[in-house]
């Protein structure tokens, strides 16, 4: 579950999520919704603690190990492969049985194929999916997903809407998207940021 | 045993993401070369072996910073030390793993470079290359964590100098001393100790140097 108290953070004098109450209850969907620069991806920072908040107070029931985080950027090394990146954040995950968790999530993103090739060869499509590979791969129980379907194909997207259908429900999922209204069968919780 | 297989696992991958960019040693190879090669003909006749010494240590200094320099840079693109930080595993094994990294990349430098210092310019005992090793694990168990701090400014190429050249003072006195003094072995227990606490301090401020 997460929960905030008049939450703020400030870059300089610039000043974003002012007082913002919310809650998601264990097992929620939450959608986050909201113009550029109104904070979006600085709640999902916060929730990921990779921030910390300047003002409020903020409860993320939910240690490092249950945390799945999406960024705009993949978090992945350019200079491995998928393979061995997953394989690299596996072991740093402590993911049982890691190679078929692996060779399962590559297999269902469609880079089976591609698993030995060098991240810089991917297109940005391609990087998103492995990014999505990387959340998912210690089975979270909290995810965080900033704009997950950005660059994705509609293959690629609808392989997306099949994993959410899949962890709706059993997870609790934030996602912060310029596009609710794809969640809206799943949505339980919005969050619309001024 | 987790601690130390983490480590194992951040190093290896700064190893092979090196082999396949070559964007770090081939760069810190050729400048130590370069530089002796300068130090050479710039060092008039007659200068006493100590001026030669001193000038090994700057050559040593500037190949570590620009190794340093490249440190991270793996980790800046796409974001990737957010995804680190974010794993369960101790984060003093990001920086013990880097460290060991780019020491692995300075002493293989300075298996070319030391011959060619020999060469060029002056015989080096056990007890100096001793001192070159000690002052090798200083420079980068510092330097680690000063080019993490750097890496995350906009002025990350002139902060790391700052940053790291006046922590390399006592390292450059304790490598020239190991050197040159009749009473080198006091020099390495000064390179010792100044390794142990300088590790500690960094492996124990890393977290909160890539933390909010």
């Amino acid at each position: 579950m997460i929960r905030a108290r008049g939450l703020e953070k400030r870059y300089g004098r610039r000043r974003v999520l002012v007082g913002t109450d919310l809650t998601v209850p264990a097992g929620g969907f939450a959608v986050v919704t909201g113009p550029n620069g109104s904070g979006k991806t600085t709640l999902l920072r916060l929730f990921a603690g990779l921030a910390a908040p300047t003002r409020g107070v903020l409860e993320v029931n939910a240690d490092r190990a249950q945390l799945g985080y999406l960024a705009h950027e993949p978090l992945v090394y350019r200079e491995l492969t998928a393979l061995e990146n997953l394989d690299l954040f596996g072991r740093l995950y402590r993911v049982p049985e890691r190679r078929e968790r692996v060779g399962m999530l590559l297999g269902r993103f469609g880079l089976w194929d591609v698993r030995s090739e060098r991240v810089s060869t991917y297109s940005r499509g391609m990087t998103q999916r492995l990014a999505l590979c990387r959340t998912l791969l210690h089975d979270p129980q909290l995810i965080l997903l900033d704009e997950p379907y950005s660059a994705l194909d509609e293959e690629g997207a609808g392989l997306l809407d099949r994993e959410f259908e899949a962890l709706a429900g059993s997870r609790t999922l934030v996602v912060a998207t310029h596009d609710p209204h794809r969640l809206d069968r799943l949505t339980t919780t919005r969050i619309a940021l001024a | 045993m987790t601690y130390l297989a983490d480590v194992a696992a951040l190093t290896h991958k700064d190893l092979r993401i090196e082999l396949r960019a070559r964007d770090t040693l081939p760069a810190m190879l050729l400048f130590v070369l370069s530089t002796l090669v300068v130090f050479h003909f710039a060092l008039p006749e007659g200068t006493g072996d100590a001026a030669a010494y001193g000038l090994l240590w700057v050559a040593i200094v500037f190949t570590a910073l620009l190794g340093l320099s490249r440190a991270w840079v793996p980790e800046q693109e796409h974001g990737v030390l957010d995804g680190l930080v974010l794993a369960p595993s101790d984060r003093s094994a990001i920086w013990l793993g880097k460290t060991l990294a780019t020491l692995a990349f300075l002493v293989a430098s300075q298996v070319i470079a030391l011959p060619a210092f020999v060469l060029f310019f002056a015989p080096l005992d056990l007890v100096a290359l001793a001192g070159v090793l000690l002052a090798d694990i200083g420079i980068c168990a510092v330097g680690s964590l000063m080019a993490a701090m750097a890496a995350a400014s906009r002025s990350r190429e002139v902060l790391l100098p700052l940053l790291v050249l006046p922590l390399t003072i006592p390292l450059m006195v304790g490598g020239v001393g190991a050197a040159i003094s009749p009473e080198g072995e006091r020099y390495l227990l000064l390179l010792a100790l100044y390794d142990g606490v300088f590790s500690v301090l960094s492996w124990a401020s890393f977290e909160y140097v890539v933390t909010e």
